[in-house]
């Protein structure tokens, strides 16, 4: 029964990734793309929980740390560099 | 235009030590667990580039006044240097050592020789990646 729901959650977790691909290649813009690349990150983040569920294992916990650091610091470089059009400024002038 | 951005500044302080404390736990997991060196040395270095984008460069190479290619280059003398140590000892390059010890308030621990190793790995990996990306920004 819980074996059918995790596998239930990937497969839709599967679905939405591919949808977010999706909208990163025809995405009109910049921000929805952005956008679309948080939404894989957080998605893969609860995909590998949902592995880890599965496989009754702990050895999965440091990877969903440290993808979840490197998509917060990605869309903090990506928003800059949509704001600022640079992403390390040497001095910053506000 | 005047940008306001005091939440990711606030945001960016209290996250830089949750990334420190995960780089230290991930360098000392790495005998028998997924970490090690060079993954502690990246996320190091992640937290570092975290404060570069937030705040600028000249900021926080003030408060902060270390040249990363030092750095870097007192790794690699570092991890050599663990391997020329077993030289002296009559063993073959690179020979690494443990033992048991006890030590008051914690009990019996084990100490290593490769963790000074991978100390010097974590250093070359933070000073490499550091001075990678200070080196391809806007400089003036």
């Amino acid at each position: 029964m819980v074996q059918g729901m995790l596998t239930v959650a990937l497969t839709f977790y599967g679905i939405s990734i591919c949808i977010s691909v999706f909208r990163i290649i025809i995405g009109p813009s910049l921000p929805d793309r952005i956008v679309a690349l948080d939404m894989i990150g957080v998605m893969l983040v609860s995909s590998i929980a949902i592995v880890s569920v599965m496989l009754t294992t702990t050895a999965f916990l440091e990877v969903i740390l440290i993808l979840a650091i490197l998509a917060f610091i990605s869309t903090i470089a990506f928003s800059k560099y949509i704001e600022r059009g640079v992403i390390l400024e040497y001095r910053r002038d506000d | 235009m005047k940008i306001n951005n005091v939440i990711l500044r606030t945001v960016a302080k209290l996250v830089f030590f949750i990334i420190l404390t995960l780089a230290v736990y991930l360098f000392f997991a790495g005998h028998n667990s997924p970490g090690g060196g060079f993954s502690g040395g990246l996320v190091l270095a992640s937290a570092l580039v975290l404060l570069f984008i937030v705040f600028d460069i000249e900021t926080i190479q003030k408060g902060l006044p270390i040249d990363f290619k030092l750095v870097a280059a007192f790794g690699a003398f570092l991890s050599v240097g663990t391997g020329f140590g077993a030289l002296i000892f009559g063993d073959n390059f690179l020979t690494q050592a443990f033992d048991y010890f006890n030590v008051p308030f914690f009990g019996e621990i084990e100490l290593t020789t490769v963790t000074i190793f991978e100390g010097g790995v974590a250093l070359v990996v933070v000073g490499v990646v550091v001075t990678i990306l200070l080196s391809i920004s806007e400089d003036e």
